[in-house]
């Protein structure tokens, strides 16, 4: 087995694990603001509530498993991300202590602060992630020490903030689409009327992007020619995305989620293939570019790694499942609520 | 101004990792006494120790989320503020931190959602189970993180490839790798540490509802449990520290000679310091009390022996003094005071004038800090004790840095997280205050056993274990019940 392909296709699921699981609660997040009243409020964050910190730790464990397999990937990409990382880490902070404080005080002035940074702070989260995944496709300073050669402003790019926007349009959409299964009468019917223009705008803003990305970076296609294969999974997607509409018209909420959640997976599959075998592209020359080939760690711990990966995703999944069986159904409030 | 990375680096790792460590020894230890409380309700049926389990529930929820918050943060920062050191220890620290995240974070993460919000969904035997899980699930992310961080201390089990900026550590050997010589050492210390400061949490809050004469049944079963796994625990961290220090002695001498402040391998034995100040340009403790030939006695079970001093070290290698000194012997001390104030607790328990001591009572009111600094200061003792090195003897901590993060943006950072920190450590305290004073529901109040309608066998089984658990306890009084 081919044991750095292995690892890249490993970070991808748990990219795409991630994204689809903390991309709906994510979403909620940046729709709460839309509700105003308080139960309301609490039902929608109760959604989330016992499922969003696992969702989390698909990122953490994105994080460990990408310092393991490639820690020149890893040292590099974040170094060079310093400041929007850290401002990435006070969302994620701000995010899991606004849905934790903000039940545990009734005044009025505590419980809208708490909402603003949730909403503030979900935002922030997607829009980073998405400007990242934009800089790694269009490539970065990077030079033969495989250092970060730039500063700042060679992150704050048209493209990159274009694939912020777009992830902060699907994230919305797959929260909304979330959000209709776990609520009932006036506020789902509030929801539901929310899904045909975030729709809308997720189609809009996949056009775009897709256009852009052929425009500007061409070279996204490489791969799509070496493996004619991979279009499968473009038209998969494509199916995926026309089932959300159809899901939504037929009143069949459930698979206009699942559909989302396929898109998803689907353009985290497209980001992957726009990318391999590279991990940080360096604009300045293509030789100075991370790829999985001089990124990773010895043979003998991605082998090691992989055994430890086999060995614990059963029980990951079977707990994951568990969790989200327990927690089926409509959101009901509690003594137990946040 | 001159902003040096290396200083302010190591300014934001203390910064993030001390407050970090604030909270993921109350989850372990608190995680520890909800499984004896909703085990002994398991046992008994007593509807009192659900009581007590779903108020310590709602606390450790508050400081799990806070751990949550701010560890994922020091996930990030090794490839932020230290590229140069990520880029040498991938391959062993990355596989550890990476198996934490797959056999750790996601089964307290899981479990932790069934524990909080569970308690009316799923039956008493599922919510145990999920309790259980989630304290298995912290210890397990305690064990992998302590192995990555003592294999910077002891490294083994690797070998070096590449040269100057480009070396790095490869595993050679997995198993070496994680009971590399100080891991299991540090494991034990860092749990106990970890059980003696929940215990200490939770008899601080019995003690002042017995101060205030609230919630006192619950109070004094749960200050029961608490004091039984603290005292356990702070006579077993002695045994553990001691084999720690000597485990130093033999894999990091310059380290012990720092905790000590012994600067001269001198003749005969060498001293042991009860306290003092080390004064490092007059290379002597000054001020202090110290048993002579004490140190050697600990090291070699004599007191004659000599023990190296700093002046074996080469200047370039030796670690800071005072900083070690200082809070090792803090650490220390707090270490018999824990000892002390558990066994007073556990002889007047016994002697059934515990509750009536309202002195001791207070005491236990503060003494929850006390294992708060001790768990910071030892911390602080091991990392600054291992200075100049981030790897021991591979890696020096000033090369371990990212190049190409300017000063001012790590300033930056720090002013921030200074900012947010301060102000989750105020939400923290408010938040776990207004749980405390608002208390324990009455047991009689509690929604009826079993969860949901889906739990109906399990509700009949529990009805059939009642029964046999009766003849159970009459015979074999389970822990706590006679309080």
């Amino acid at each position: 087995m081919d044991l750095e392909i292995f690892w890249f296709g490993l970070l991808g699921i748990l990219a795409a694990g991630y994204a689809v699981l903390d991309g709906f609660d994510l979403g909620v997040g940046i729709l709460h603001p839309l509700v105003k009243d308080d139960t309301e409020r609490r039902i929608v964050i109760n959604s989330i509530g016992p499922l969003w910190d696992g969702n989390e730790v698909w990122l953490v464990t994105f994080g460990g498993a990408l310092f393991a397999a490639f820690p020149e990937a890893y040292a590099t990409f974040f170094s060079a991300f310093y400041l929007p990382v850290m401002i990435l880490l006070f969302g994620l902070i701000g995010r899991a202590v606004s849905i934790e404080f903000r039940s545990k005080q009734k005044s009025r002035f505590w419980r809208s602060y708490w909402d603003h940074s949730f909403a503030f702070s979900s935002l922030m989260v997607v829009f980073l992630f998405g400007v990242a995944a934009g800089n790694a496709i269009e490539g970065i300073p990077l030079g033969a020490d495989h250092e970060f050669a730039g500063g700042l402003f060679d992150l704050v790019r048209p493209y990159p903030l274009a694939v912020g926007a777009f992830a902060v349009v699907t994230s919305a959409m797959h929260g909304a689409l979330y959000l209709h299964l776990k609520t009932e009468d006036a506020l789902q019917a509030r929801v539901a009327s929310w899904r045909w223009p975030l729709f809308g705008a997720f189609l809009v803003g996949l056009v775009g992007i897709t256009v852009a990305t052929l425009v500007r970076n061409p070279e996204a296609l490489r791969n799509f020619e070496r493996y004619p294969a991979a279009w499968a999974v473009v038209l998969l997607t494509t199916l995926a995305v026309a089932n959300i509409p159809r899901g939504i018209a037929k009143a069949k909420p459930g698979q206009a989620f699942l559909s989302s959640g396929g898109t998803i997976i689907g353009l985290v599959f497209n980001f992957g293939m726009a990318l391999y075998p590279n991990l940080v592209v360096s604009s300045l020359d293509p030789a100075y570019s991370l790829t999985i080939r001089n990124a990773s760690s010895s043979q003998a711990t991605l082998a090691l790694m992989r055994n430890i990966a086999f060995l614990g995703l059963p029980f990951v999944l079977t707990y994951t499942a568990i969790v989200y069986w327990v927690f089926r159904g409509k959101t009901k409030l509690d003594d137990h609520s946040y | 101004m001159d902003l040096d990375p290396v200083t302010l680096s190591r300014a934001q790792f203390a910064l993030t990792v001390m407050f970090h460590y604030l909270f993921p020894p109350l989850s372990i230890g608190l995680g520890a006494i909800l499984v004896l409380l909703e085990g002994t309700y398991l046992k008994t049926r007593d509807r009192r120790y659900e009581a007590a389990a779903r108020f310590f529930t709602k606390l450790f929820a508050v400081n799990f989320a806070v751990g949550v918050a701010t560890g994922i943060v020091m996930e990030f920062q090794f490839g932020t503020n230290w590229s140069t050191y990520s880029r040498f220890v991938g391959d062993v620290f990355g596989s550890a931190l990476a198996a934490e995240g797959i056999f750790a974070f996601f089964l307290e993460s899981g479990f932790l959602a069934v524990l909080v919000f569970g308690w009316d969904r799923v039956g008493p035997k599922m919510h145990f189970f999920s309790t259980l899980m989630v304290f298995l699930g912290s210890t397990f992310s305690a064990v992998w993180i302590v192995i990555a961080n003592s294999w910077q201390q002891t490294p083994a089990g690797f070998h070096l490839v590449g040269e100057g900026a480009a070396m790095r550590a490869e595993i050679t050997d997995f198993w070496a790798m994680i009971f590399n010589p100080s891991s299991m050492h540090r494991l034990n210390h860092v749990i106990l540490g970890s059980l003696v400061q929940g215990a200490f949490f939770v008899m601080s809050i019995a003690a002042f509802y017995l101060l205030k004469k609230r919630h006192e049944d619950f109070a004094k079963r749960s200050f029961t449990v608490a004091l039984v796994m603290g005292a356990v625990a702070s006579v077993a961290i002695l045994i553990s520290g001691h084999a720690q220090a000597n485990a130093v002695a033999v894999n990091q001498p310059a380290k012990l000679a720092a905790f000590e402040g012994h600067f001269e391998t001198g003749e005969g034995g060498a001293p042991l310091y009860l306290f003092g100040w080390p004064d490092a340009e007059a290379q002597e403790v000054k001020a202090g009390v110290a048993i002579p030939g004490g140190l050697s006695f600990l090291i070699h079970g004599d007191f004659d022996t000599p023990v190296d001093g700093l002046d074996t070290i080469p200047d370039d290698e030796e670690p800071p003094v005072a900083v070690p000194f200082v809070t090792y012997h803090l650490m220390v001390a707090l270490g018999m005071f824990f000892i002390g104030v558990t066994l007073l607790g556990l002889f007047l328990r016994w002697r059934g004038t515990l509750w009536e001591k309202r002195w001791l009572l207070k005491v236990f009111v503060v003494a929850v800090i006390a294992p708060y600094v001790a768990n910071q200061t030892g911390w602080v003792a091991a990392e600054v004790g291992r200075q100049p090195w981030v790897v021991y003897g591979l890696l020096r901590t000033e090369d371990a840095v990212s190049p190409s993060v300017p000063g001012e943006h790590i300033l930056t950072s720090i002013v921030l997280f200074s900012l947010i920190y301060l102000a989750l450590g105020a939400l923290w305290l408010v938040v776990m205050n207004h749980k405390i004073q608002h208390g324990p529901e009455d047991p009689d109040d509690l929604p009826p056993d079993g969860g949901d309608g889906e739990s109906q066998l399990e509700v009949a089984a529990d009805v059939r274990d009642r029964a046999s658990h009766h003849r159970l306890a009459e015979g074999d009084e389970p822990e706590g019940a006679g309080a």
